[in-house]
């Protein structure tokens, strides 16, 4: 599903926010990527999302190349990754459910299959009684469940989360990795950019170590005390 | 909800599969075969959901220009003002003109006759010319009378009285009808140079002439000053919309991270372009119209005066339309080019 391969990137100036790091995903996995602020995961999924390129090396998304991709196909790339930021990037000038049917919109859905879409997905995050209000109105858990909502209404093969839960309380946090593991249930690969090593251990999925722009570990968290610290 | 899971895996294994082919091809709208099961949306759907789009787009860019009106209404004033200008210079050309062709002051030919001609010949010159359509009057002058005519006119009279003979030829003056053209006359002035025993045919055609160079001059002016003003339309509306762009720049980031193309960002921007321009033509007319609205009194009476049914003419129902739709067209354009040029460099950080 993803893949990389020995990508490098090293920004103009000469530093390197990532050096070979290779790993792969499968389809329904959950992986969690973690390292200290500057350890190259926002580097990671920007090269996923073709926000940055690769200087060395290759991403692939479905065997597709990402180096190969033009400026022009970048958007019809982005259409299959669904993110969830940190910030969570709503506008605030539109409803909860504008929000949501975006992608849709940008995509040309005809509006009566957008709206089954966008309820399904406000319907799965629990939000669905909130389509109307606008997200100023909502508190950071649900403003985080709309950016979720978003990410996932047009059924990306690939779903990727930049600190989904970094202002969240445990029990919120608790409530949306469950929801991101009923999304690989259903066949789609998650990449979870995270510092909350306690959830992580809870949960006991595969974990991608970054250190200074190196892939230091690649496995469940049980094994790597040492990388936790970083 | 609890048999939902495993119908929405094959569903999703099938639209991994589709999306991997589409990247390969970018030109192919993505919703075609996304997601869910049964959904296929065709071509006919895609168009339909681009027009929508575009609608979506057009109505959402008035509703933001009339959501903040007094900003708005400034902005179509200055475009307004900017096309108003060289409209009017443009109708008082084309009212000039009218009345050059419509003109009473009666001009006169000359038709002067060969010395050696004989008097019936000339007579039946005279007959001819009569006769001929749109000539009023023919009037002869011998060359005596125009000798005696000259004298009394200039201080010449003795140096001519000096010469052996008189050296002026016989002529006809001929008044055409009033409402003969400038182009008629001309023609008119050929055929009568056509004629057997005819000399030379002057006539006073030198006003017709130095009104069309004027009207020319005019034409030029007011055409240069419209390409200057539609520059400066361009531009205000370029750095209006600049200003747009900047004010949403949050937006325009988002929907890049979500997937949209450059047209879907820019269209909305277009848009609010095209209502710019468009609303600044409307201006303008309505500043045409009650400007002519305002003169026409005057100038009805000034006519009357010189004993002359002329009235002012406007732009006229397909100048009006004209004049907002190039409005528009400049007003788009100068978005396109704020577009162009700010757009690329908001990109998701």
């Amino acid at each position: 599903m993803l893949r990389f391969d020995q990508v490098s990137k090293r920004y103009p100036g000469g530093h390197d926010a990532l050096s070979r790091v290779s790993f792969e995903l499968q389809r329904g996995e959950m992986t969690f990527l973690t390292g200290h602020s500057g350890a190259g995961k926002s580097t990671l999924l920007k090269l996923i999302m073709l926000m940055e390129r690769a200087s060395q090396g290759q991403v692939l998304i479905n065997n597709q190349n990402l180096n190969r991709l033009s400026r022009s196909q970048i958007p019809y790339l982005r259409r299959q990754i669904g993110v969830v930021f940190q910030n969570h990037q709503l506008l605030f000038d539109r409803s909860v459910y504008d929000n949501v049917a975006l992608p849709l919109v940008i995509e040309g859905y005809q509006p009566k299959e957008a709206a089954r879409r966008v309820r399904a997905a406000l319907d799965k995050v629990g939000l669905l009684s909130k389509e109307k209000l606008n997200p100023l109105t909502l508190s950071g858990g649900e403003q985080q469940r709309v950016g979720i909502a978003r990410a996932v209404v047009n059924k990306p093969p690939l779903l990727l989360a930049d600190e989904p839960t970094g202002n969240l309380d445990p029990a919120l946090s608790a409530e949306i990795m469950n929801l991101f593991q009923q999304f690989t249930d259903v066949g789609v690969c998650v990449l979870i950019a995270s510092h909350d090593i306690a959830l992580i251990r809870r949960l006991n999925r595969r974990v991608l170590g970054l250190s200074k722009g190196e892939l230091v570990h690649d496995g469940v968290l049980a094994h790597v005390d040492t990388t936790s610290k970083a | 909800m609890s048999t939902q899971p495993a119908k929405r895996k094959r569903v999703n294994t099938r639209s991994a599969r589709v999306g991997a082919k589409r990247v390969n091809t970018p030109g192919v709208e993505p919703s075609s075969s996304r997601g869910a099961s049964s959904h296929h949306t065709a071509l006919g759907d895609r168009w339909q959901a681009y027009l929508s789009h575009h609608r979506h787009s057009a109505k959402d860019s008035l509703q933001r220009l009339l959501g903040n009106p007094l900003q708005s209404l400034l902005t179509w004033l200055v475009l307004a003002v900017a096309l108003a200008l060289p409209a009017i210079l443009l109708v008082s050309m084309n009212n000039l003109q009218a009345l050059g062709q419509r003109w009473d002051g009666a001009p006169q030919m000359s038709v002067f006759i060969n010395p050696r001609a004989q008097k019936a010949a000339i007579e039946g010159i005279q007959q001819r010319i009569e006769k001929r359509e749109g000539v009023e009057r023919v009037e002869y002058i011998s060359p005596q009378q125009a000798l005696s005519d000259f004298e009394s006119q200039s201080n010449l009279g003795s140096a001519l009285r000096s010469l052996e003979a008189n050296p002026l030829p016989p002529a006809l003056v001929i008044t055409p009808m009033p409402e003969l053209s400038a182009k008629a006359l001309a023609v008119l002035g050929a055929e009568l140079n056509a004629m057997p025993a005819v000399d030379e045919v002057v006539f006073d055609q030198a006003w017709v002439q130095r009104l069309h160079e004027i009207l020319r001059l005019g034409e030029v002016i007011s055409l240069s000053l419209g390409a200057l003003l539609a520059l400066g339309v361009i531009l205000v509306i370029g750095n209006t919309v600049r200003l747009a762009i900047e004010s949403r720049r949050e937006e325009i980031v988002i929907i890049k991270l979500v997937g949209g193309t450059n047209a879907f960002v820019r269209r909305p921007f277009l848009y609010t372009g095209l209502w710019y321009g468009g609303g600044g033509g409307l201006l303008a007319l309505l500043l045409l119209v009650s400007g002519l609205q305002w003169v026409s009194a005057p100038v009805a009476t000034l006519a009357a005066l010189y004993g002359s049914e002329f009235t002012l003419q406007g732009l006229g129902f397909t100048g009006g339309l004209l004049l907002i739709s190039v409005a528009s067209l400049i007003g788009w354009l100068g978005a396109w080019l704020a577009v162009g040029r700010h757009l690329g460099e908001i990109e998701p950080q």
